[in-house]
């Protein structure tokens, strides 16, 4: 059924000849650092993404060795408050986001059956900006002037009274410059969903993985301004003496918890969503039939992307706010768990329906569904006042949000990336590998984190970096730790299987698991215009469907070669109606150029050389007039 | 294809089937969805502003600080609001390929934006002498959000002062699509100039 | 999770929600086991259906069935958690309720005003001050009044009452009640810097006469020194550096940076949590907190090796 394992019939010779002139890329460094394939962006992502999560994970190794026995100094308490708001902020920001972005940006081109994102120049910008923006944050660590606020960065902690120093202008600076890439990439995705389907791809055949990764994108475009704007607040009372959050001015404390939490929550969801959509392609491959339930599936994750702006202030309820509005903010938080009900139960439907083929991705989305749903039952417990009130900020919503976390965002990632590491890397792992890695992690997570429910009932709070003996609490901490130990062997195995897949694995062909998205329709790894002939899709599974293979087949029409430039064809925005061919942008060393002057601004920012700064503005808007600048080759008017 | 006549031409499959939006570009969409997500930073900070209005308590402008002058901001709406007229203007030159007119109707925009920019200046030269950024929040919120609208102003002026340079070769399709993204922008700083006035001048006075 | 059933007997020593002590955590442990039950029931529904997925859905001969149940999804996804998350919200709110009651006009109330990193304790219409403790009536609802003098805190007694922040510019209350004497151990819950970790409170819930008797001797000077060696204690005390932040009431030290060390003897540790109160620490302390509970606002004392003791014996005896 695939396009291209042999002479694709399509295309002739001479077509792909002449998309392989104008799409491929040399190895060399100048197209390392201009390329605009999504492909290529994609990995980068991936793998920058989990260098941040191993640099997360080893300050979390640090933090349980040191909390294993009750009064450890393994760390100073400045150390410890560094390493846990590092840990925080790179796993939400610096990891979870970008590794979910670059599985969007690998995949969603390739199942919407286009040959790049809308933007491509954007999308390498957005990368190179993750990239600085990661390194700004964590180079601030050795020298001991990383954030050390918590995740959340509390004022008027983190106000400049009670932390002076640079470390919560890392942060704020640092998360800003990050939104830059967060938001371009969230444009991005939606544009491309919205115009670069193949032709025939209706809204309602667009894969679920692709909904998921949409409605993440809206959720980033409106919930990070108030993040946005609560750092620039940050920095502006920090560093010029602005009063916002300063009750002695007119300010107030409680604002930064607001605009943080009118993010926060909605983050959450960014986080877990398209996870929940990696869980929603990996299923009918190992269940050899669709998820049931599309339609159902797609209303709970439109309902998520809009309920999840209604619940901010159950991260508030010891505040003390009227006990009206923790009523209203209760209800709304019981009812979110609602759509995630309905796609757990979809997703249990489609396996009792099928026939499991029990490979590493299938078991990673069991060890999830487990996992998932014992962080579902406590986060529904933390939708109710007050039991919230009893548990927030000990142990146990520690324990909570691991369990979502780990289970809605990492076990999907690495069912993720055993299901696509062939179409990735062209190569088939290991399996006995990946079930090591499996049982390895699944264990490792358990034993860490189901005793911290425990040791959080029995009045242990979060981010202390030592703890007195006797509180029944020390056991405990030393499972937890030991399970620490046992989950990074579980990440190393995993490590190890994909480096040996890389050097050893066998070649994979473009559909080892009968998969029913387009990406498993051409060669694995894809060719950099992805599609020699842009399939005209018949179903919401086009490569199991007969009609949507043929439509790549003898006859197919030119207008889906496309052979000549670089070009892929626009779609409508709802019914997938073929409008146009489109020109794409080719490689260019602007993005980095752009992302550069960017760092320049942001440091020189942090260090107060505000001349640097001021040309670092005029380099970033020279270069964004020259990027958009329209070529001199005229393009005929429409 | 030569669209049949008559009753046929509305009720024919294909005219039935028409969808909105039509054969728009990628580049309006993501001028589109890059002012939503301005547009709910403004709406954040026009929040953040009644937040600690509120929180604070009945009095309001704090301390010494009299309630802001309305004249001047007046003169500033009527010249920012009607700039957006030789902007749709020049979008309608757009569609019928009259270079000229797009000309014409993109520096009429600039040159009121400016003006707008130049009352603003005025008006800070003149209150910076009564409260600063650091005087209290309610002057750290007055600073930020008339200075962050102006520097959209400012962008905005930019961006047309560029479209203008890019038009010099004539119209294309790349053009064009420049010119109509610069205009949505240009809408769009117009649009919120509204809310600002609302809340930093108008609302202290109800 | 079954585990937590027998766990949940066990939590003798633990400042434990599950081990509550007064009406406010009595509350909320009875939600807890309301929703832990469900949890169970939930999480077994769940793997059951797995379950039977992975044993009877495998293997070449399972014939792949296409229907589509959407009624089983919406039902079991649906409709069933609706039914219990209304229920369970609606026994939560009572709950809310009955912990936002007023105490009532006549309650005792307690000031606490939180400072990095330790508890500043004041009772209404009494004088004197105390720090990282506070005795309350058993039996009877105490108000407390909450303040920060800096940074967010967060007050929380697991075994009495759930948490409350302490708000920049802003006062905040709760109640405590116990209603079986002890000592309940509560701890800081808001993330507030540095020695977050070492910002633990005691609540001694005595029967009333002695909580009058402590109210009593809060109003009153401080114990005047007995012995030869206490009295040249406090000259070293009221002389030094000591007095510059710390107040003992009757004597000239009226220092306010500091705790008010006018029971100091009798408390229950050093440092809100940090070292138990006995000579051995407390010397140690005085000599250089800062290794004891780096970062706190107290620097090493340059007390003369031989005026040590007498320091030390003039603050055991005070209390």
């Amino acid at each position: 059924m695939s396009i291209v394992d042999t002479p694709a019939p399509g295309a002739d010779r001479a077509d792909l000849d002449r998309l392989d002139a104008n799409w491929a890329e040399r190895p060399s460094l100048r197209s390392f650092l201009t390329t605009v394939d999504h492909k290529r962006i994609g990995r980068r992502y991936l793998v920058t993404a989990a260098v941040f999560f191993a640099l997360a994970g080893i300050s979390a190794l640090l933090m349980r060795t040191q909390l294993a026995n009750p009064g450890g100094d393994l760390l100073s308490p400045e150390q410890y408050n560094q390493l846990f708001t590092m840990h925080g902020t790179a796993m939400i920001f610096l990891f979870a986001t970008p590794m979910l972005f670059g599985f969007g940006n690998f995949l969603v081109p390739l199942m919407i059956g286009s040959r790049d994102m809308a933007f491509p120049r954007l999308n390498a910008f957005g990368y190179w900006v993750f990239l600085f923006a990661g390194i700004f944050m964590w180079a601030s660590l050795p020298f001991g002037a990383a954030p050390n606020g918590g995740w959340f960065a509390y004022v008027p902690l983190t106000g400049g009274q009670a932390t002076p120093g640079l470390h919560l202008d890392v942060y704020a600076l640092g998360l800003l410059f990050l939104g830059v890439s967060t938001t371009a990439g969230a444009i991005n995705f939606i544009v491309t969903a919205l115009k670069m389907r193949a032709p025939g791809m209706s809204l309602n055949r667009l894969p679920l993985f692709v909904w998921a990764i949409v409605a993440t994108a809206f959720m980033v475009i409106f919930a990070l301004p108030a993040l946005n704007l609560d750092n620039a607040m940050l920095f502006l009372d920090r560093r010029f003496g602005a009063g916002f959050f300063d009750p002695a001015a007119g300010g107030n404390v409680l604002l930064w918890q607001h605009l943080f939490w009118i993010f926060g929550h909605p983050d959450v969801y960014i986080i877990v969503m398209p996870g929940l959509g990696i869980v929603s392609a990996v299923l009918p491959a190992f269940t050899r039939r669709g998820v049931v339930g599309y339609p159902l599936i797609v209303l709970a994750i439109v309902a998520i992307a809009i309920i999840s702006f209604g619940v901010w202030a159950h991260h508030m309820f010891a505040v003390g706010l009227p006990q009206v509005s923790y009523g209203f903010f209760s209800a709304a938080s019981s009812i979110i768990t609602i759509p995630s009900g309905i796609q757990i139960f979809a997703w249990l439907a489609t396996m009792l329906l099928g026939r499991l083929v029990l490979r590493t991705p299938l078991l990673f989305v069991i060890g999830f569904i487990i996992t998932f749903v014992l962080g579902g039952v406590t986060g529904a417990m933390f939708a109710l006042t007050a039991f919230d009130q009893q548990v927030t900020d000990s142990y146990f919503v520690v324990a909570h949000f691991h369990y979502v976390l780990v289970g809605g965002a990492v076990f999907p990632i690495l069912a993720g990336i055993y299901h696509w590491l062939p179409k990735i890397t062209g190569r088939m792992y290991a399996e006995r590998l990946g079930r090591w890695a499996f049982w390895l992690v699944f264990a490792g997570m358990h034993i860490t984190f189901f005793p911290m429910h425990l040791y959080g009932l029995f009045g242990m709070p979060r981010r202390v970096y030592t703890y007195p003996a006797g509180l029944e609490w020390d056991g405990w901490n030393l499972v937890s730790t030991v399970g620490a130990y046992v989950l990074a062997v579980g990440f190393l195995v995993v490590v190890v299987g994909v480096v040996h897949a890389i050097r050893r694995g066998r070649p994979a062909p473009p559909d080892p698991w009968g998969g029913d998205t387009l990406e498993w329709s051409t060669d694995s790894p894809p060719p950099a215009y992805n599609f020699p002939v842009v399939p005209r899709v018949h179903s919401l599974h086009p490569t199991w469907d007969a009609r949507t293979a043929e439509s790549t087949g003898p006859g197919a029409t030119a207008d889906r070669v496309l052979s000549e430039g670089r070009r892929t064809p626009l779609t409508s925005e709802l019914d997938g109606r073929y409008e146009r061919p489109v020109e794409m942008p080719e490689a260019s060393v602007k993005p980095l150029v752009l992302a550069l002057a960017l760092l320049a601004l942001f440091v020189s920012l942090l260090f107060a050389w505000y001349p640097v700064a001021a040309a670092a503005v005029a380099v970033v808007a020279g270069t964004v007039a020259a990027w958009l600048w329209p070529g001199r080759r005229p393009e005929a008017r429409t | 294809m030569t669209p049949p006549g008559g009753i046929t031409a509305t009720t024919s499959p294909e005219a039935l089937s028409t969808e909105l939006p039509v054969g728009r570009s990628t580049g309006w969409w993501g001028m589109v969805l890059f002012v939503t997500t301005e547009a709910t930073l403004f709406a954040c900070l026009l929040g953040s502003y009644f937040y600690l209005r509120f929180q604070y308590g009945p009095q309001w402008p704090p301390g010494d600080i009299p309630d802001p002058a309305l004249l001047r901001p007046l003169v500033m709406t009527a010249v920012l609001v009607p700039s957006s007229l030789p902007m749709l203007w020049a979008e309608r030159g757009l569609r019928r390929g009259q270079l000229w007119r797009v000309r014409a109707g993109l520096t009429a925009s600039m040159l009121l934006g400016l003006t707008f920019l130049a009352l603003q200046a005025t008006e800070y030269a003149e209150l910076l002498t009564e409260f600063t950024l650091t005087t209290n929040a309610y002057g750290s919120l007055f600073y930020v959000i008339t200075g962050f609208h102006g520097l959209h102003v400012l962008i905005g002026a930019t961006m047309i002062a560029w479209a203008l340079t890019t038009t010099r070769g004539g119209l294309d399709a790349r053009r064009d699509d420049r010119v109509r993204n610069v205009a949505i922008y240009w809408h769009f700083v117009d649009i919120v100039w509204l809310g600002i006035l609302f809340t930093i001048y108008l609302s202290p006075r109800l | 999770m079954v585990t937590l059933v027998p766990l949940a007997g066990c939590a003798g020593q633990a400042p434990s929600a599950l081990d509550p002590a007064g009406a406010g955590a009595q509350r909320v442990e009875g939600l807890w086991w309301l929703l832990f039950w469900i949890s169970v029931v939930v999480f077994v529904e769940v793997m059951a259906l797995l379950a039977w997925a992975l044993i009877f859905r495998r293997g070449g001969r399972t014939r792949v069935r296409h229907s589509q149940p959407l009624r089983f999804v919406t039902i079991a996804g649906a409709g069933l958690p609706l039914v219990i998350l209304v229920a369970v919200y609606g026994v939560s709110l009572r709950d809310l309720a009955a912990l936002g009651t007023d105490p009532g006009r006549d309650a005792p109330t307690v000031e606490v005003t939180g400072h990095q990193w330790w508890w500043e304790v004041r009772y209404e219409g009494v004088a004197g001050a105390t720090a990282n403790e506070i005795h309350i009536p058993v039996g009877e609802r105490v108000r407390v009044r909450l303040r920060t003098a800096d940074v967010l805190h967060s007050f929380w007694v697991p075994q009495l009452m759930p948490k409350t922040d302490l708000i920049a510019g802003e006062t905040r209350e709760t109640w405590l009640h116990a209603d079986r004497a002890g000592q309940y151990r509560g701890q800081c819950a808001e993330y507030c810097g540095l020695q977050h970790a070492h910002m633990a409170l005691m609540v001694i819930a005595v029967p009333r006469p002695e909580f009058d008797a402590r109210l009593a001797r809060l109003a009153a000077p401080a114990r005047a020194p007995s012995t030869d060696a206490e009295r040249r204690g406090q000259q070293a005390f009221v002389q030094g550096t000591c007095a510059a932040c710390h107040t003992v009431r009757g004597t000239g030290a009226q220092g306010r940076v500091g705790p008010d060390l006018s029971d100091v003897g009798s408390r229950w540790s050093i440092g809100a949590g940090a070292v138990p109160n006995d000579a051995g620490h407390l010397g140690g302390w005085i000599a250089n907190p800062q290794t004891v509970k780096p970062g706190n606002q107290m620097p090493p004392q340059p007390v003369d090796a031989a005026r040590l003791p007498d320091l030390i014996a003039y603050l055991r005896s005070l209390g």
